[in-house]
């Protein structure tokens, strides 16, 4: 079974994407839309558990919820894929089901 | 693909119904079937005919209806939310012995059974929320 | 009720009281269970807290729903799964949190506990073999 997270706080705010990582299962996606983008972007204090977590699922980030937030595709950890949300839907539907970490 | 969307926030103060709308709008795009948008919670006040907001900003309410009309979506409020909350149609008006009606057309009042039978009809149930 | 059985899991993060969906996200269940779907309860971070015994509401003028939970046996429902780290973090044990149970017809209505503590990994395992997630 393969899971599609959404995570749509921001790791400062909530604990929302701590806990979703620590649940994530084999084959898992993770996908980061709303406040939840900033999760997404390099130098902050959770780039390290985020890049760990890419070692064992794909994670992916809205991108029209960056450029809302004023950040460009660059400053994307590497690894992490911008989708939009057309994408967000293909996400959806390739994977099993969806569950979100509010 | 037949999708659920469950929205558990209210417009403007949370963008939960904004991203649920253009997911909704991208998937029916592509081609899927969006079985049912189903409102709970503060969700509910996304059903309110009486908003105005500005002129230089999103009309969430109306852009949902636009939505709802051009591809016949089923867009339920849950009536336990809706009546804690003051979102009324002419049923619960009556019902509930309220002088007045703010639901827009658009959308209809029905229980939470609805949201269980999206999501056992439905192939994937997503959520937008806080 | 219908003739699809999914694998529901109702995944409740939150604490009681200070915002409503702990409350409304039970109003889900017990109207979900009459669907004969194969439901579970999860609880997980702050959502542990919405079990603990003794809630006394008078004072901040709310209606207590703890019994509620009590009740969810009476509706089938009787895999309610609590993360062990919550508890752990949250300084809890099995015996803050009320006893649940529910009761077997198939074995003269023996009263059996609805609550299993599961460690982190396999709340994780009980999330990825669900179908359909419900988050509040």
């Amino acid at each position: 079974m393969s899971t599609l997270h959404t995570v749509n706080k921001s790791p400062f705010e909530k604990t929302s994407l701590d806990a979703c990582l620590n649940h994530l299962g084999s084959g898992a996606n993770l996908l980061l839309i709303e406040d939840g983008i900033y999760a997404a972007l390099k130098g902050t204090a959770v780039e390290e558990r985020v890049k760990t977590a890419l070692d064992s699922v794909k994670v992916y980030v809205l991108g029209p919820d960056l450029k809302a937030r004023g950040f460009s595709e660059e400053r994307v950890i590497e690894g992490i894929s911008v989708v939009d949300y057309a994408g967000f839907v293909d996400l959806a539907a390739e994977n099993d089901k969806v569950q979100a970490w509010l | 693909m037949k999708f659920a969307i469950q929205i558990n926030e209210g417009p403007y103060q949370h963008q939960a119904s904004d991203s649920a709308y253009f997911f909704t709008k991208a998937a029916l795009e592509k081609g899927h079937e969006v079985f049912r948008v189903f409102f709970y919670h503060d969700g509910v006040d996304n059903s309110t005919r009486l908003t105005t907001p500005p002129q230089d900003d999103r009309n969430v309410v109306e852009r949902w209806a636009e939505l709802a009309e051009q591809h016949d979506l089923d867009m339920v409020v849950c009536v336990a939310a809706a009546q804690r909350r003051g979102v009324v149609d002419e049923g619960e008006a009556k019902r509930n012995g309220k002088d007045a009606t703010n639901i827009h057309p658009r959308f209809r009042i029905s229980g939470l059974g609805q949201l269980v039978e999206a999501a056992i009809q439905s192939d994937r149930l997503v959520v937008f929320g806080d | 009720m219908s003739e699809t059985v999914k694998n529901f899991l109702y995944l409740n993060r939150r604490a009681p009281y200070g915002t409503i969906y702990a409350w409304e996200s039970l109003e889900v269940v017990l109207i979900g269970a009459a669907f004969d779907q194969d439901v579970s309860l999860a609880f997980v971070d702050d959502g542990v807290y919405q079990l603990t015994k003794g809630q006394n509401t008078a004072e901040i003028g709310m209606k207590n729903f703890s019994p509620t939970y009590a009740a969810l046996g009476d509706y089938e429902v009787k895999k309610i799964y609590v993360e062990q780290e919550s508890l752990d973090e949250r300084g809890l044990s099995l015996d803050d949190l009320q006893h649940l149970v529910w009761e077997d017809e198939d074995e003269d209505y023996a009263e059996k506990d609805s609550i299993k503590v599961v460690s982190r990994a396999e709340m994780a395992a009980i999330m990825d073999a669900s179908d359909v997630v419900f988050s509040f």
